[in-house]
């Protein structure tokens, strides 16, 4: 996609703007992004992917955590320019063709969410963990969990949805 | 004509466990939260600048170097908003109380750090907080009120000057007599306790937008609330507007709403009114900073507390004296009101006295978080219930078990009133029931044979027992519509705004039960003034008890209706129906029937300029208010097993249960998760989280890094168990959910903490409990067992 260099009205920043060129769950995207503009912002007011939420913007409640290049992150912290050539997978990319994905079904079969603003960030924190092992105990899935804030659930749900999400896809291996 | 239990007709699905509807939207990525929204592109984004003294006068505000620059749309401070600058009205009042306006934004002086000073309205929120820092506010600052002790305080400065006191209003409430029955009594026991609660934290921070309508007159309103008909007459009333010109509307998807978001704000009285003066949609999202200071929390209350009882741990008389900080302005007196009133819990208690000084402060008014001055009215009873059994030498369970009301004096009259305005009466209930079940789950005796054990070790465990009983369910009413729509579904419009509790699947339950159709045929839509015109909000867990009633009643007589229609239509009036999938048919004769699209073709959509059927009522909508009685009485139990650390003070959770009495259950799965999420909030209310101010009121916890909620980490497994005394006051015999995890959580924990700390004679007497407080209640006080209070007055 080609950047709209004549995009946004932000004329006080259009001066400090640099192109952005990043892939997005696999696809690749383009966006002019003040260079004050936090990956957050970029993503949910350029790109429109709004899956990702801010929920403190100063790093503690992990509601707008996004995978870059392999990595959880969160994105309140970085600033889109930083993301120039990188990988990044959002909430929007978890879902398959619409398909929801075994977490995700996990999430909704354990009732592992209420209001769902801080969802995609505990989708993403999971993936990324999941990724590097299973998780075998409640207290590991605890720690898992715990670098994001939930207010709605008490967790319980959640904690469930990681062990189960973990025995599915680690059935098979060794 | 009954739905009946015909062959081929749905089953029943409240009581069910129907995994939740809204789920797939929020799980990827297309929630519907307000800064989600497509809002038309030339949306502008506002800032508020506010108030960084606790006390001040404004001498003068110069906004000129905001406004040049480039981006900026607008400023305005209080004298810009004058035309709509009333103030907001308290949402629960008091005869007595002493009025002290709120405005939407301050005019010539702050009273609390956060207050909105003005706003700007700019291209992005980037240009606009620039902006905002451009202002030049000239402040002369005053004394600040920073707690209920220094308001009350002989000479204390005035919180308002001009105002009387800093005491917003004293109100007490007695039954019995009780100064003669404390004056009789053989034993009395008095303590002094204080319970910080924090804030709401939801984890989407507050938000406002709008867009005034140039060609229909009509401002439409976009607005993360619990209460859209709330804040929607508001803004009528500010701006002098009759309400149907004003369309409010809560997203779909409100991110957790907990109390704060029941209440109505300055902000969402000028972001809609500078969207007019600009004419421009114009968009505010709270930061969390901003949240930490200018959204609603509940703080502290301290409560002087006195029991009078006999030889045998019987209550003769109670006594709770308590100061409420209601902050710079009262926006409610719904929390200190409900504390009033909760003091006395499941227990017959002949004699009460209870008495409320609120006081004004100058920090962020304050509101109900979930609990709502019930957590700090069960800590001042149960922490009692404890000291009374460790005087008398007896077991503390032993102890509550005496003096529990019993399951056959319901309806029970404690001889108060509650804050509907309606006499204190239980409606049903099963208080020992609960009190056992707990117990038994937890292991309660096998617990005091370890602890015995453990403690000839030096390990400290502690029990700690907590009851309550929850008034929920207000009025005065809530709203319900039902219609089936030209495409043959059944759509239920509820009045009500969820935050997370499941309402569009919840709802669909009640609906298909009252109808007997299947749930996938059934639709709900939420919080939204254009709807349908009455309704009160989401509070004080009373949705389920009276929305729930509603949707009842509309679907019910839609289901009549639709029968009706189709009898005419089939000829066949005067036998039996029912739903097959989307068919109406004959109870005995499936092969008789029409479907939900016939029927609304005929009675809703019509044939243009030809005669309706004749028999058949034209258009296929229902609607119905539900008004309780008065207000209905949850109640449960919470035990938890303690080991305290005391070199650290840390405390571990090694075994939580709670017994729920929520009434009837409609569905289990969200219904446990209201009480776990409760539980969660309880836990940082009991262990974690409080603010703090300094003597100058300036707030000191303004983020998450100064401010611990609980983790994953921090909140144990809690075994859950439910005992159903429906209300009678409704016919679904709902009564509400969503604090019973909260309320006591607080008073077992501490009551666990001190019990672990018995052997030191340790008091704590400070909630939430955090680790200083309990090494300096153990260094503080050991090897002086003569700590204990006897008969003090």
């Amino acid at each position: 996609m080609e950047p709209d260099l004549m995009d946004g009205q932000d004329t006080a920043d259009q001066a400090g703007a640099r192109v952005v060129s990043l892939t997005v769950n696999g696809e690749r995207r383009g966006a002019l992004a003040p260079v004050r503009m936090t990956l957050a912002d970029f993503l949910r007011h350029e790109l429109g992917l709004k899956g990702t939420h801010l929920g403190c913007e100063h790093g503690v409640c992990g509601a707008c955590t996004v995978i870059m290049n392999g990595d959880a992150v969160r994105s309140c912290l970085l600033l889109a320019v930083q993301s120039d050539g990188a990988a990044v997978e959002t909430i929007e990319g978890l879902a398959a063709d619409g398909e929801l994905g075994p977490l995700q079904q996990a999430f909704h079969r354990n009732h592992a969410l209420q209001c769902g603003f801080c969802t995609g960030g505990f989708l993403m924190s999971i993936t990324a963990a999941l990724r590097e092992g299973p998780v075998e105990t409640d207290d590991a899935a605890r720690e898992v969990l715990s670098g994001n804030i939930c207010r709605c659930t008490g967790y319980a749900g959640m904690i469930k949805a990681v062990r189960e999400t973990s025995a599915e896809l680690y059935r098979d291996r060794p | 004509m009954s739905a009946g239990n015909a062959a081929g007709a749905p089953r029943p699905v409240i009581g069910t466990r129907v995994a939740r509807r809204e789920d797939y939207r929020l799980l990827t990525g297309r929630g519907k939260f307000l800064d989600d929204l497509e809002m038309p592109a030339d949306t502008c984004e506002a800032a508020f600048l506010r108030s960084p003294h606790g006390h001040a006068r404004i001498l003068s505000v110069n906004t000129s170097a905001a406004l040049d620059v480039p981006g900026v749309l607008g400023v305005f401070t209080g004298e810009d908003i004058l035309p709509m600058m009333k103030p907001l009205p308290a949402k629960v009042a008091h005869p007595d109380l002493q009025e002290i306006p709120r405005l939407p934004m301050a005019l010539d002086a702050v009273h609390y750090a956060g207050e909105p000073v003005a706003v700007v309205v700019a291209t992005s929120r980037y240009i606009a907080e620039d902006a905002a820092d451009l202002i030049e506010v000239d402040y002369e600052p005053l004394p600040a009120i920073s707690s209920t002790a220094a308001a009350l305080a002989p000479g204390a400065p005035l919180a308002h000057e001009g105002a009387r006191d800093n005491v917003a209003v004293h109100v007490t409430q007695r039954a019995g007599d009780p100064d003669q029955a404390f004056a009789a009594a053989p034993h009395v026991l008095s303590e002094t306790f204080t319970v910080v609660r924090g804030g709401g934290h939801s984890m989407e921070c507050r938000a406002v937008a709008a867009r005034f309508d140039t060609v229909t007159g009509q401002l439409v309103v976009w607005d993360a609330t619990q209460a859209p008909h709330y804040a929607r007459n508001a803004l009528a009333v500010l701006y002098d507007m009759p309400e149907d010109d004003i369309r409010l509307i809560a997203p779909p998807d409100v991110g957790g709403g907990f109390g704060p978001k029941a209440q109505f704000y300055g902000e969402e009285a000028v972001i809609p009114w500078v969207a007019m003066q600009l004419r421009k949609p114009v968009k505010w999202i709270e930061d969390r900073r901003e949240n930490f200071i200018s959204a609603m929390m509940e703080r502290t209350q301290t409560h002087r507390v006195q029991v009078a009882f006999d030889d045998d741990g019987l209550l003769i008389a109670l006594k709770d004296v308590f100061e409420h900080d209601q902050g710079a302005y009262v926006a409610g007196l719904q929390v200190p009101m409900i504390t009033l009133s909760t003091v006395p819990g499941q227990y017959k208690i002949p004699n009460i006295h209870t008495e409320l000084y609120s006081c004004f402060t100058n920090m962020v008014p304050t509101s109900s978080v979930r609990g709502a001055g019930r957590p700090q009215a069960v800590a001042a009873m149960e922490r009692m219930m404890d000291r009374v059994a460790e005087y008398l030498g007896l077991d503390p369970a032993e102890v509550r078990r005496r003096n529990l009301i019993q399951p056959d004096e319901f309806p029970y009259k404690v001889g108060l009133m509650f804050r509907d305005g309606s006499p204190l009466t239980y409606d049903s209930g099963n208080y020992p029931e609960l009190l056992r079940g707990t117990l038994e789950r937890l292991g309660y005796d096998a617990w005091r044979a370890r602890q015995a054990e453990l403690r000839g070790k030096g390990r400290l465990l502690g029990i700690g027992i907590a009851c309550y009983v929850e008034g929920c369910g207000l009025g005065p009413y809530e709203g319900a519509k039902a219609r089936l729509t030209n495409s043959g579904e059944v759509l239920v419009t509820l009045a009500a705004a969820p935050q997370g509790q499941g309402y569009e699947t919840v709802y669909a339950q009640i609906a298909a039960d009252a109808m007997g159709l299947d749930m996938s045929y059934i639709k709900v839509t939420t919080g939204d003034t254009g709807r349908i015109p009455f309704g009160q909000g989401t509070f004080a867990s009373r949705i389920t008890a009276t929305a729930g009633p509603a949707v009842l009643r509309a679907c019910q007589e839609l289901r009549d209706r639709i029968f009706a229609t189709a009898a005419v239509m089939l000829k066949t009036e005067g036998k039996n129906f029912v739903f097959r999938g989307d068919r109406v048919t004959l109870a005995e004769d499936e092969a008789t029937g029409a479907t939900l699209k016939q029927v609304t073709q005929v009675a809703n959509v019509g044939k243009h300029g030809i005669t309706l059927l004749r028999g058949v009522r034209a258009g296929l909508e229902t609607s119905s208010y539900f008004a309780p009685e008065r207000a209905a009485y949850a109640s449960g139990a919470h035990a938890v097993v303690v080991e305290v650390d005391p070199e650290t003070g840390r405390t571990e959770i090694l075994k939580y249960v709670i017994g729920h009495d929520c009434g009837t259950v409609i569905n289990p799965l969200l219904v446990d998760g209201q009480v776990l999420g409760g539980f969660a909030a309880g836990i940082g209310n009991a262990l974690y989280e409080e603010q703090f101010y300094d003597d100058t009121a300036q707030p000191q916890t303004t983020s998450y890094l100064d401010f611990s909620l609980p983790s994953a980490a921090e909140v144990p497994p809690v075994e859950l168990f439910h005992v159903q005394s429906p209300s009678p006051l409704n016919p679904l015999g709902a009564k509400g959910a969503g604090e019973g995890g909260t309320i006591p959580a607080p008073a077992a924990i501490a009551n666990a903490i001190e019990d672990a700390l018995r052997p030191f004679g340790a008091r704590i007497n400070e909630m939430p409990v955090t680790p200083p407080k309990i090494v300096g209640a153990i260094t503080g006080t050991r090897g002086n067992p003569g700590s204990r209070q006897n008969r003090s007055e």
